[in-house]
């Protein structure tokens, strides 16, 4: 198992090192050449010359490159342009980045609790009008632009049920210990607070939720269905074994295999989503930097934030191949 | 009463937009407690299907099964599915043909055994797991503690099976079904597999179902053969009538195919003519008329009826083989 | 790795569809059962009606879509658009355009960028694909390597990221970004079905017989890969629509609006949403729609091509 998890980091660590080397050429490709990178729109002819010099942009390209890599292991990455005019990248991530953890957690569980379960009920009733009907609702949850459906949310349910549209909390003096709003007040047991975040959380959550359920619907669905017919779930039934353990037992431990796969695969999606989720809300994670960001061609926050992501990318994917290796023996014994 | 009786037992399968199609046709035949017999045919007769039916393990959907399979006086097919499951496992047993698919890849052996115990049982896992090992023990697995915790994965084909059998025989079951159980496995570990059948089921006086469409498997396990054509029984004979004296067609055919060891050399093999491909419908002629070389202008007119020849033997034939000069047969 | 491998696994088990042998035709089955299914028919339905729709819009719309009939009636310090009135059943813009006019013509242009991105992307999805198998050792492994890693970057993040790339963004730039997130997908898809066909009976036959390895690969292979190429290409049109429609919606699509794009038209409605909802809600139901007929052929056909489906 060890031996595992650390070929496991050294192809993670790979991987990364191939982003970086992405980033790091779209970087330079992005309109107005490197140094608007550190400048932005302000810099002149001759502020970005001098910058350029400066930054040895006059170098072979691989020793810029690993300048950059130097730079973003420092944790150096400049200032924001348009976003948070002035604030360090740094700064402006670490303050955003546990508001998109938050949302995307939450959307993953809702995905995951209605998603399972009812792919698992529509491969048990395949052909009825219930796996119609869910194989239906699921395709068109993919054929709805996710922030079309956090418009439609946002403008017709939040005031019908009373939720908030807008940002990640309203004004109430809550005290911030990790800067996870729901966390944090679940810690310091202001119940308030928590439950005004979690309202906050709610609708953006659900927009966001939708891809990933549908997928994981869809998953589930089509690997319940190849498992029912395999061989050892006959054996099982003539075991004369209950209903229920050879449900838990035999059909969905193997059904989950490839699920867990899935659920790694939509989590990376979700930055995606965020991005647009989070603009619509307004909810003030690193998707809604990021979007600004693109609007604004605030490059400094786009480079850190699109590396960031990258990283957390593959860092996820990592743990979900950790935790299949965990479930599959076949693969831990090879 | 016999431990099983199964009266015609029939299997349609139908699908969407298609004609059903009958795989199992009216087929009948008892098994007494302790006894061995055989159900063989070439692939596609519905040897398995039958026995998929005893079991209650067809397609609720797309399957029709109609008939009565009594066992012990109950008619398994009458049974509610939490009977059934009460039953299965612990008076019936069955073990299937490919060892590796038929086990749960991802929990350990031990656990695929204990379940069984712990099901009918009652007992605790810690129980159970002594139980276990030594059931493995008893199927010939080496080393059966340390089994316990491997996957199936990390077993030989041949120790997966014994794995199987140890599974269906666990609770002692009055009657054990075995479909073609040696059939994926190499010939060298066959022949012990059958051995350790064979032994375990006269320790237990279990009754066994033989499915297979290897007549050597039949000869050295059966008491009693029934051979299956097309979805229905053409022959049933104790064993050493069908091998010294096959009367239908196509086991005569089947007997014949057989290469022998002592043959001259360039000796051409004897296959039965046509295949499965070639049937015709039972309804109104014999489904093994375009094959049989005794086919006479009945056979593809009127289905032939089945006969009690006496003393056990069942014939369905317009124009059997006449018994020959008794030959040397090799059991 | 299990990066992304799960997208990973789709396509290669599409893929493989291709190398099917067995004797009945696959397209004849596949025919059969597509016949049948109330899904492909309703998607093909959906399909055809907005085909026709687009071809024929120039001609059924009542006005010209860039003409700004009722820019009169827009007053921009009340926040007023034209409403719905004789001539003008949907009302007008935000620039007092003809907003049927607009939606109609609108399935041209959408549908072009969907097709456009569908085939630069298929194109060089194909090329890049061959340019592996052809050269095969350490270009197959160097080119299946990034391809890879594109695949592990989610899609939509991508296609940000090429839109971003660009300093004036225009139609064409937006058909880029979109069109080349596809590449990887249908390469890998190419190259998959390749490898599985390299081992399939028929090419093995061919090469013994001494059939040219160009000539296998143009006459035999190819044709095969017909079918995953198909579904694939159904559900990229799908996403590329949709992912258009997202690089609007951030500023990186199309500013230039005198040709109407449904998703360009979202986009440019967001800031009117509240006020003015149905400058969003219809074409975004018509992406909707589309995306959703699209989809739908695509996953009946996925199902219809699919071995373990065969009798």
């Amino acid at each position: 198992m060890l031996r595992y998890t650390v070929r496991r980091l050294i192809q993670l660590l790979g991987v990364v090192l191939v982003l970086s080397l992405l980033v790091f050429a779209w970087l330079r490709a992005l309109p107005g050449g490197p140094a608007s990178a550190l400048l932005g729109d302000r810099g002149t002819d001759e502020s970005r010359a001098a910058l350029e010099k400066q930054l040895g942009l006059d170098q072979p390209v691989f020793v810029q490159y690993f300048k950059f890599l130097g730079r973003a292991l420092t944790g150096n990455f400049g200032n924001s342009t348009g976003v948070q005019p002035g604030d360090s990248v740094v700064d402006i991530f670490v303050q955003r980045f546990p508001a998109t953890i938050e949302l995307s957690v939450f959307a993953i569980i809702l995905a995951v609790i209605v998603g399972i379960p009812l792919g698992y009920v529509a491969a048990k009733r395949r052909g009825t009008w219930f796996d119609n009907l869910s194989v239906g609702g699921s395709l068109i949850g993919v054929a709805v632009p996710v922030f079309f459906l956090a418009f439609v949310l946002k403008e017709v349910l939040a005031s019908k049920l009373g939720l908030p549209s807008v940002g990640r909390q309203d004004a109430i003096g809550a005290t911030r210990v990790t800067g996870f709003f729901v966390l944090d007040g679940i810690l310091t047991q202001e119940w308030d607070a928590a439950w005004n975040a979690l309202k906050h959380l709610f609708l953006p959550a659900i927009a966001l939720a939708t891809i990933p359920f549908a997928v994981i619907f869809r998953i589930t669905r089509a690997a319940v269905l190849d498992v029912m017919d395999e061989d050892y779930v006959r054996t099982a039934e003539a075991k004369g074994l209950t209903a229920q353990i050879v449900r838990t037992r035999h059909v969905l431990r193997n059904a989950m295999l490839p699920v867990v796969t899935t659920i790694g695969l939509q989590i990376g999606a979700l930055l995606a989503g965020a991005v647009l989720t989070e603009k619509v809300f307004a909810f003030s994670g690193v998707g809604e930097a990021l979007a600004l960001g693109f609007e604004r061609r605030d490059y400094p926050v786009l480079q850190m934030l699109i590396m960031v992501a990258a990283v957390v990318y593959v860092v996820v994917n990592l743990l979900v191949d950790l935790s299949y290796a965990l479930i599959d023996p076949r693969i831990r014994t090879r | 009463m016999a431990l099983l009786e199964v009266r015609d037992l029939t299997v349609e399968f139908q699908r969407k937009g298609e004609k059903s199609f009958t795989a199992v046709d009216r087929v009948s035949f008892d098994v007494e407690p302790g006894q061995t017999v055989g159900l063989v045919g070439e692939s596609g007769c519905g040897k398995s299907v039958t026995s998929l039916a005893i079991m209650g393990l067809l397609p609720k959907r797309g399957a029709k099964v109609s008939g009565s399979v009594m066992f012990e006086g109950e008619d398994l097919l009458s049974l509610s599915d939490k009977q059934l499951r009460d039953k299965r496992g612990r008076d019936l047993g069955m073990v299937f043909q490919d060892p590796l698919s038929s086990l749960n890849p991802v929990i350990p052996i031990g656990l695929q055994v204990t379940e069984v115990l712990e099901r009918h049982q009652g007992l605790s896992r810690k129980a159970a797991m002594v139980e276990a090992a030594d059931l493995l023990d008893k199927v010939g697995i080496p080393d059966p503690k340390r089994r316990l915790t491997e996957y199936p994965h990390q077993l030989s084909g041949g120790m997966r099976q014994r794995a199987l059998i140890a599974i269906a025989l666990a609770c002692r079951p009055r009657l054990l079904i075995a479909d073609e159980p040696t059939t994926a496995l190499d010939v060298t570990i066959q022949a012990q597999i059958l051995t350790l059948l064979k032994g375990l089921v006269q320790d237990l006086g279990t009754a066994l179902v033989m499915i297979t469409h290897d007549l050597g498997v039949v000869a050295g396990l059966c008491d009693e053969v029934n051979v299956l054509y097309g979805g229905r029984v053409v022959e049933k004979a104790q064993r050493h009538e069908l091998f010294g004296e096959p009367r239908h067609p196509y086991t005569h055919g089947l007997l014949a195919s057989i290469p022998r060891l002592d043959a001259p050399r360039g000796e051409r093999l004897n296959p039965i003519q046509g295949s499965v491909a070639d049937n015709i419908p039972w309804d109104h002629a014999c489904a093994f008329a375009p094959r049989c070389p005794n086919a006479l202008d009945i056979c593809r007119e009127q289905t032939p009826v089945q006969e009690d020849l006496g003393g056990g033997r069942l014939l369905r034939c317009h124009n059997p083989v006449q018994p020959e000069v008794p030959q040397e047969v090799s059991a | 790795m299990a990066i992304g491998s799960a997208k990973k696994e789709r396509i290669d088990s599409l893929a493989e569809s291709s190398a099917d042998d067995s004797g009945v035709s696959l397209a004849a089955s596949a025919w059969k059962r597509l016949r049948r299914s109330p899904v492909f028919l309703f998607g093909s339905f959906i399909i055809v009606a907005f085909v026709i729709v687009a071809i024929i819009a120039p001609w059924i719309a009542p006005h010209d879509p860039s003409a700004r009939d009722l820019a009169d009636q827009v007053i921009k310090a009340r926040n007023e658009i034209p409403k719905p009135q004789p001539g003008y059943p949907l009302g007008g813009d935000l620039q007092g355009r003809d907003f049927l006019s607009r939606l109609l013509v609108g399935a041209q242009q959408t549908l072009l960028v969907g097709v456009f991105a569908t085939v630069i992307g298929l194109i060089g999805g194909l090329a890049l694909g061959t340019l592996a198998g052809a050269f095969g050792g350490w270009v197959d492994s160097l080119v299946m390597r990034i391809v890879d890693v594109m695949l592990s970057i989610p899609q939509l993040l991508l296609a940000f990221g090429i839109g971003a790339l660009f300093a004036k963004p225009n139609l064409f730039t937006v058909i880029l970004a979109v069109s080349i997130v596809q590449i990887p997908v249908f390469a890998r898809l190419l190259r998959g079905s390749m490898l599985a066909q390299r081992e399939s009976d028929h090419v093995l036959a061919a090469t013994s017989l001494g059939v040219k390895h160009g000539s296998i690969v143009f006459r035999h292979m190819l044709p095969n890969s017909l079918g995953p190429v198909i579904v694939q290409s159904t559900l990229v049109l799908a996403t590329s629509i949709i992912d258009a429609a997202a690089l609007s919606f951030l500023g990186l699509g199309n500013p230039d609006d005198r040709i109407p794009e449904w998703g360009q038209m979202l986009g440019g409605a967001q800031t009117v949403i509240d006020t003015h909802p149905q400058l969003a809600f219809w074409p975004a139901g018509c992406i909707i729609a589309i995306a959703l007929g699209f989809t739908l052929v695509g996953e009946s056909l996925r199902d219809a091509l699919d071995p373990k489906n065969r009798r």
